[in-house]
C-alpha cells in the first residue's frame, strides 16, 4: 500500500519567494488497484508522482510504501526501495545508445543478476509486452508505442510491486493509447502490480482506473471510485474534466438547464422519450456523452427545460420517481 | 612552380617530414593527456552543477573559475608564464617536452568545457529514468551519461585535437619543433614563401584527415542515426 500523508512541496524560486506545487496531499492507494490521478497541466500531478519515489523530495509530509516512510531512508536504502517501484514516462526515456534488449538489461545489471539469467528474463519481458522480435533494434528505429512497450518491460524487470505512469500515453495516438492501456491492465491483473496513472485525459481514467483523485491548484479536489466521480462530480474541476462543459457545451443560455447522469442501470432505457411522453413537455438536448467505465456504460446529458415553471417541476419529479440522478446547472 | 634551394635542403635532410611527425605526435600526446585530466574535470563540472545529479555549489564554482582563468589566457602568454611549471614537471623549460606540458595545461580546461557541454546535451528524462530505477550516481555517470554522450564526446575530441594542433604551431617560441616552427624560422624569417605554403598545406591535410576520420567514427557510433 502507498500512503501519502500531509504531503506538501514548495519550490524556492529565489529572493525569498516560494511556489507551492503540492499542498497537504493525503492519499491511500491499495494494493492491486489501478489508481488514476487526473488534472490539468500545471496542477501538480507530475510533482505528485515524483514524490512517490522521491525523485522530488517533499517539503513536508510522509511517503509510506508498505508502511515504511521513504523520506526517512538513507540514500542507499532509498535506491533499493526505488527498485520495487517501476516508472514510465511520457517521452519513454530509453537509453538511445543501447539496443532494446540492453535497455531491459540495464535494471538487471544494476541488481547484479547473472548475465545469462538476465538475458533470459529480459527476453521473457519483451515477449510479454509483445516486441520480442525487436530486441536488436535501437530506440530510434521504433515507433512511440513500441518505445513505451520497451519502457514498460524495463520498468518491470526487477519485479516491482508498483508501477508509476507519468502521462505514459500522452504522446501516443488514440489507437496506440488503447493498446498500451490494455497492456497495463494485463500487467495489473496477471502480475498483480499496483499501477498509478497520471494523466490529463479522462478517457485514460475511465478506461482502466478503479479509483481516481482529481488534482487542482496543488490540492486534491476530489477522490473516489471512478464510477462515483463520473456520475456525480462534486468539484468544479471534476465537472470540467468529465463534462468538458467549458469546451463543448454552449455556455450562453437563458432557460433552465439540468444535467442528467445515467449509471449502468439507466443507460439502456430510452429515458428522454419516456420523459417527454410522460410529462408532455419538450426538452432541448444541449450535450450528451457516454463512457465505458470498467464495462459499465455511464452517460451524461445536459437538457434545457421549457420556460413554464410547472412543467419544470413535473419533469423533476418524474426524474426523481424514476431514480434518475440529476442536478441543476448554474447559469453562466 | 619552382621551390627554393632552402626547401630542397630541408626536404633532403628529412626536416619537413620530421616536422609532420613532430606536429602529429605532440598533438596526439597532449590531447590524450589533456583528456585524462579534462574528462573527469568535465564530468565533475556537469555532475556538481545546480541541475546536475549531485549538486555541490562551491566545488562547481571553484572548478569553473579555475577552468575559466586558464581558458582566458592566450596560449602564447600562458606558455611563457608556465615555463617554471615545465621545469618542475619534466626537468626542462625548453624543447618539445616543455611544449607538450604547455599544450596539456592549455588544453585540459578546454577539454573539460567540451566534455561538460556534451554531457549537457543528454535529455534530462533519460537520467531521471535511471534515477527512478535506483541507479547510484557513479553508475549513472559510467553507464548512462558517458555512453549516451559518446558521439558528441567524439565530435568534441576532434575539435579539441584540431585546436591543440593549432597551438602546437607556436612551439618554436620556447624551442620546440614541428611544422609551425619550420614555417616561422625557415619560411617567414628567411623570406621563403614556398616553405610557408608547404607547411600550411601539410597542416591543412593533417587537420582534414583528423576531421574526416573523427566525424566518421562519431557518426558510426551514434545509434540515434538510422544507418
Amino acid at each position: 500500500m502507498i500512503e501519502l500523508r500531509h504531503l506538501s512541496k514548495t519550490y524556492d524560486v529565489g529572493s525569498g519567494r516560494a511556489v507551492t506545487a503540492l499542498q497537504d496531499i493525503n492519499l491511500k492507494i491499495e494494493d492491486g488497484e489501478i489508481f488514476g490521478i487526473i488534472g490539468l497541466s500545471g496542477a501538480g500531478k507530475s510533482t505528485l508522482v515524483r514524490c512517490i519515489n522521491l525523485l522530488e523530495r517533499p517539503t513536508q509530509g510522509e511517503v509510506l510504501i508498505d508502511g515504511k516512510d521513504l523520506t526517512q531512508l538513507s540514500h542507499k536504502q532509498l535506491l533499493l526501495a526505488r527498485r520495487s517501484i517501476g516508472m514510465i514516462f511520457q517521452d519513454f526515456n530509453l537509453l538511445e545508445q543501447r539496443t532494446v534488449l540492453k535497455n531491459v538489461l540495464f535494471p538487471l545489471e544494476l541488481a547484479g543478476v547473472k548475465r545469462a539469467d538476465a538475458v533470459a528474463r529480459a527476453r521473457e519481458l519483451l515477449q510479454m509486452v509483445g516486441i520480442a522480435d525487436k530486441e536488436q533494434m535501437y530506440p530510434s528505429q521504433l515507433s512511440g508505442g513500441q518505445k513505451q512497450r520497451v519502457a514498460i518491460a524495463r520498468a518491470l524487470a526487477n519485479e516491482p510491486r508498483y508501477l508509476l505512469c507519468d502521462e505514459a500515453t500522452s504522446a501516443l495516438d488514440p489507437n496506440t493509447t488503447q493498446q498500451i492501456l490494455e497492456l497495463l491492465q494485463r500487467i495489473n491483473t496477471q502480475l498483480g502490480v499496483t499501477i498509478i496513472v497520471i494523466t490529463h485525459e479522462m478517457r485514460v481514467i475511465d478506461r482502466i482506473c478503479t479509483r481516481v483523485a482529481v488534482i487542482d491548484q496543488s490540492c486534491i479536489a476530489e477522490c473516489g471510485r471512478v464510477s462515483d466521480v463520473f456520475v456525480n462530480p462534486k468539484s468544479p474541476i471534476a465537472q470540467e474534466l468529465i463534462l468538458q462543459k467549458d469546451r463543448r457545451a454552449p455556455q450562453k443560455f437563458s432557460g433552465k438547464r439540468i444535467r442528467l447522469a445515467f449509471d449502468g442501470t439507466t443507460t439502456t432505457r430510452p429515458v428522454i422519450s419516456d420523459l417527454v411522453l410522460a410529462c408532455q413537455a419538450p426538452v432541448n438536448i444541449i450535450f450528451a456523452d457516454t463512457r465505458d467505465v470498467g464495462g459499465v456504460i455511464y452517460g451524461h446529458m445536459i437538457v434545457e427545460l421549457p420556460e413554464d415553471k410547472r412543467q419544470q417541476e413535473k419533469i423533476k419529479s418524474w426524474l426523481e420517481a424514476n431514480q434518475i440522478h440529476f442536478k441543476e446547472e448554474e447559469s453562466a | 612552380m619552382t621551390f627554393s634551394d632552402l626547401f630542397y635542403q630541408l626536404w633532403d635532410k628529412g626536416l619537413i617530414q620530421l616536422g609532420v611527425w613532430e606536429t602529429i605526435y605532440m598533438t596526439l600526446i597532449s590531447t590524450g593527456v589533456a583528456y585524462l585530466l579534462g574528462l573527469p574535470l568535465g564530468v565533475l563540472l556537469r555532475v556538481t552543477a545546480r541541475d546536475g545529479i549531485h549538486p555541490i555549489g562551491w566545488l562547481n564554482s571553484l572548478v569553473g573559475v579555475f577552468v575559466n582563468i586558464f581558458r582566458s589566457i592566450p596560449f602564447i602568454i600562458l606558455m611563457v608564464a608556465m615555463l617554471p611549471v615545465a621545469k618542475v614537471l619534466v626537468g626542462t623549460s625548453l624543447g618539445n617536452k616543455a611544449v607538450i606540458v604547455m599544450l596539456i595545461i592549455a588544453a585540459a580546461p578546454y577539454v573539460a568545457r567540451m566534455v561538460e557541454s556534451s554531457l549537457r546535451e543528454i535529455k534530462p528524462g533519460i537520467i531521471e529514468a535511471a534515477q527512478a530505477m535506483g541507479t547510484p550516481n557513479f553508475t549513472i555517470i559510467w553507464k548512462v551519461m558517458l555512453p549516451e554522450a559518446k558521439p558528441s564526446l567524439i565530435t568534441g575530441a576532434v575539435i579539441s585535437t584540431v585546436t591543440i594542433l593549432g597551438y602546437s604551431a607556436m612551439a618554436g617560441t620556447i624551442g620546440g619543433t614541428g611544422l609551425g616552427q619550420i614555417a616561422i624560422s625557415y619560411g617567414y624569417q628567411r623570406f621563403k614563401n614556398d616553405i610557408i605554403w608547404v607547411c600550411m598545406i601539410l597542416i591543412v591535410l593533417i587537420v582534414q584527415v583528423i576531421q574526416i576520420a573523427g566525424t566518421a567514427i562519431a557518426h558510426r557510433t551514434d545509434k540515434r542515426i538510422r544507418h
